[in-house]
C-alpha cells in the first residue's frame, strides 16, 4: 500500500490532525512542565484522570469528561494544598495519583459488563480519535496557544522566580492556577492519542531533545511542537505499516530519537558543551 | 526632603508554624541610608527581608511604606533561584521593569534601552542572549543585580550578594552598590561584617531581636557591649570567627 492512499482514509487524516493538535498543546505546556521541574505533579494529575475514567463508564457518561473533571480537580487540590504547605508536594502527588488509580479500577471492576476501550485509555489510540474529540483537542491548542503567546512574559517570569514576581505585581496565584489547569486538560485531551500510561512522554522528551540545542524557552516551545508533530506522524505510520500499537510505537520513536540526538550532540559539540536540563 | 522614612517596621513578630523566629521587630528605614543587616544563620535575616518585602505576613506588628512596592528593588539568594532554568539574561534583567500583567512577547522600545543600558552598566552586555545557566556566579549575581536596578527603586534589598563570587567581583559590587547609594537607600544581607563594615553606614544585627547600631565603625570591643552573635570572616585587623553568644 502507498502513502497516497493511506492518506484518503479518514481515521488517518483523523490521526493526524490529532497529533498535530497534541504536539501543539504539549509541546508549549510541556516546556512549562519541564522548566519549572513539574514532571512528577503532571504525573499525578494523569494518573488522578483515571479516576474519572472510572466513574464515566460506572455511570455511563463520556469517561474523557469524567478524566477532565478528576483531572482539573486533582491539579487544583495540587496547587492549593501545597501552597499552604499543608502536606509536602511529593506527597500530595503520591497520594492524589494512586487515590485516582484505585477509584478508576474499583468503578471498572463495578460496571457490568465489558469495557470494551479500557486498554486505549491507558496506552492511548490515536486511530480511533472521533470528530468530536478533534474538535476538542483543536480548541484546546488554540487555547493554550494564545494564553502562552499573550501572557508570555509573566508565565515566563513567574515560572522563573515566583517570589520575584510577586514583588513586581504580577498575578501569579492567577497565572499558575490557570496554566495547572490548561495543563490538565492537555494531559487528558492526550490521554486519548497516547493514554494515561505513555502521555509524560509526549510532555518531555521533545522538550529534552530540543534542549540539547537550545536553553531559550521560545526555541524550545517551537522545536517540541515541531518534533512532537513529527515523531507523532513517524510513529504513527511505523506503527501502521508494522502492525503495532500506535501510542507505545511513537513514544519508542521520541525515545530513539532523543538517544540519536544525544549522539548528534556529542559528535558535534563534544562532551563539553553542558545539557541544562 | 532629607531623611524622610520609606519604610517603618513596628513591633513585629514572626513565626514558622510554632517556631518563633522573629520577635518585637523595629526598624526605620530612611531615604539613602545604607544599613547592614547582619547575624548568625538561622537568625531571622532572610526572613526579616522577606517580611519588608511583603512576601510574608507577620503574626503580630506591621510594616507600613510611603513607597510602593514596585519602588523596592530585590536580589534575592542565589540558592533560591533555579540557575538552569531557561531564561536569557536579557529576559531576566527585563523581569525587573514588569508592573503588574502585561500583554504580549516583545519589549517596548523605551524599555528595550533600559535592558541595554542597565547591561552595559553591570558589564553583561556581550552576554544578553546567553542562557543564565551558562554564567560564572559572578555573572549570575551581577545579571540578578541588574534586575534589580533596573526599575531605578527608592529601596535596594539584596540577601547575601557576595556569596558564591569572586573577589574582583565583590570588589565591583560594593563599588556599584556605593554609586547607587547616592540616590536610593540600601539593605543589604550580610553573615560577613568583616566584608561589608567598610561601605555601609549603619548595622542592623538581628538574632531574634533587632538591635540598630547607628555607626559602621564596628569593633570586637562594641560586639560585646552589645552582644551580637556575629561570625566574622575579617580579612582586616578584625581576628577570624569571632563567634558572641546572645542574650537580648
Amino acid at each position: 500500500m502507498d502513502t497516497t492512499n493511506l492518506l484518503s482514509y479518514s481515521f488517518i487524516q483523523h490521526a493526524i490532525l490529532a497529533a498535530l493538535f497534541m504536539s501543539v498543546a504539549c509541546g508549549i505546556t510541556g516546556t512549562y512542565i519541564v522548566a519549572r521541574r513539574m514532571v512528577f505533579i503532571s504525573g499525578g494529575i494523569t494518573h488522578a484522570s483515571f479516576g474519572g475514567v472510572g466513574i464515566g463508564f460506572f455511570f455511563g457518561f463520556s469517561p474523557l469528561a469524567g478524566a477532565a473533571l478528576f483531572a482539573v480537580l486533582a491539579a487544583l487540590t495540587t496547587e492549593n494544598l501545597t501552597r499552604r504547605k499543608i502536606l509536602r508536594n511529593d506527597s500530595i502527588i503520591a497520594i492524589l495519583w494512586s487515590l485516582g488509580m484505585a477509584l478508576g479500577i474499583i468503578f471498572i471492576y463495578l460496571t457490568p459488563g465489558y469495557a470494551p476501550n479500557l486498554m486505549s485509555f491507558l496506552f492511548g489510540s490515536i486511530i480511533t480519535v472521533t470528530q468530536t474529540d478533534l474538535w476538542l483537542m483543536f480548541g484546546l491548542a488554540v487555547v493554550v496557544s494564545l494564553v502562552f503567546i499573550f501572557l508570555y512574559k509573566p508565565i515566563l517570569y513567574v515560572a522563573f522566580d515566583e517570589q520575584f514576581a510577586r514583588i513586581r505585581g504580577i498575578p501569579v496565584m492567577l497565572l499558575n492556577y490557570l496554566i495547572i489547569v490548561l495543563v490538565a486538560l492537555t494531559i487528558v485531551l492526550s490521554i486519548r492519542t497516547a493514554g494515561i500510561i505513555l502521555v509524560l512522554s509526549v510532555l518531555t522528551i521533545p522538550q529534552n531533545i530540543i534542549n540539547l540545542f537550545t536553553n531559550r524557552f521560545d526555541k524550545i516551545m517551537i522545536g517540541s511542537i515541531i518534533l512532537g508533530f513529527f515523531a507523532s506522524l513517524l510513529g504513527l505510520f511505523i506503527s501502521y505499516f508494522l502492525d503495532i500499537p500506535s501510542g507505545a510505537t511513537i513514544i519508542f520513536t521520541l525515545v530513539v530519537m532523543y538517544l540519536a540526538a544525544r549522539l548528534i550532540k556529542v559528535i558535534t559539540f563534544g562532551k563539553k558543551y553542558k545539557s541544562i536540563t | 526632603m532629607i531623611n524622610q522614612p520609606l519604610l517603618k517596621v513596628e513591633d513585629l513578630d514572626f513565626a514558622y508554624e510554632q517556631q518563633s523566629v522573629l520577635t518585637n521587630i523595629s526598624l526605620t528605614v530612611y531615604d539613602r541610608d545604607y544599613i547592614g543587616i547582619i547575624g548568625p544563620n538561622g537568625g531571622g535575616k532572610t526572613t526579616l527581608i522577606k517580611l519588608i518585602l511583603g512576601l510574608l505576613k507577620p503574626q503580630r506588628g506591621s510594616v507600613n511604606y510611603t513607597i510602593e512596592r514596585s519602588d523596592i528593588g530585590y536580589l534575592p539568594q542565589g540558592n533560591l533561584v533555579d540557575e538552569s532554568f531557561p531564561i536569557t539574561v536579557r529576559e531576566v534583567v527585563a523581569s525587573g521593569l514588569e508592573h503588574g500583567l502585561t500583554f504580549g512577547r516583545g519589549l517596548r522600545k523605551n524599555e528595550s534601552r533600559k535592558v541595554r543600558e542597565i547591561l552595559e552598566r553591570v558589564g553583561l552586555t556581550s552576554l544578553s542572549k546567553r542562557s543564565i545557566g551558562e554564567l560564572s556566579g559572578g555573572e549570575f549575581q551581577r545579571a540578578m543585580l541588574a534586575r534589580a536596578i533596573i526599575s531605578n527603586p527608592r529601596l535596594l534589598v539584596l540577601d547575601e550578594p557576595d556569596s558564591h563570587v569572586d573577589n574582583r567581583f565583590e570588589m565591583e559590587l560594593y563599588t556599584l552598590l556605593k554609586d547607587l547609594n547616592e540616590y536610593m537607600a540600601i539593605l543589604l544581607v550580610s553573615h560577613d561584617i568583616g566584608t561589608i563594615s567598610p561601605y555601609i553606614k549603619t548595622i542592623a544585627c538581628v538574632n531574634r531581636n533587632l538591635h540598630y547600631h547607628s555607626s559602621n565603625e564596628i569593633s570586637v570591643e562594641q560586639l560585646k557591649v552589645y552582644n551580637c552573635p556575629i561570625e566574622i570572616i575579617s580579612h582586616g585587623t578584625i581576628p577570624h570567627r569571632v563567634m558572641k553568644e546572645h542574650n537580648h
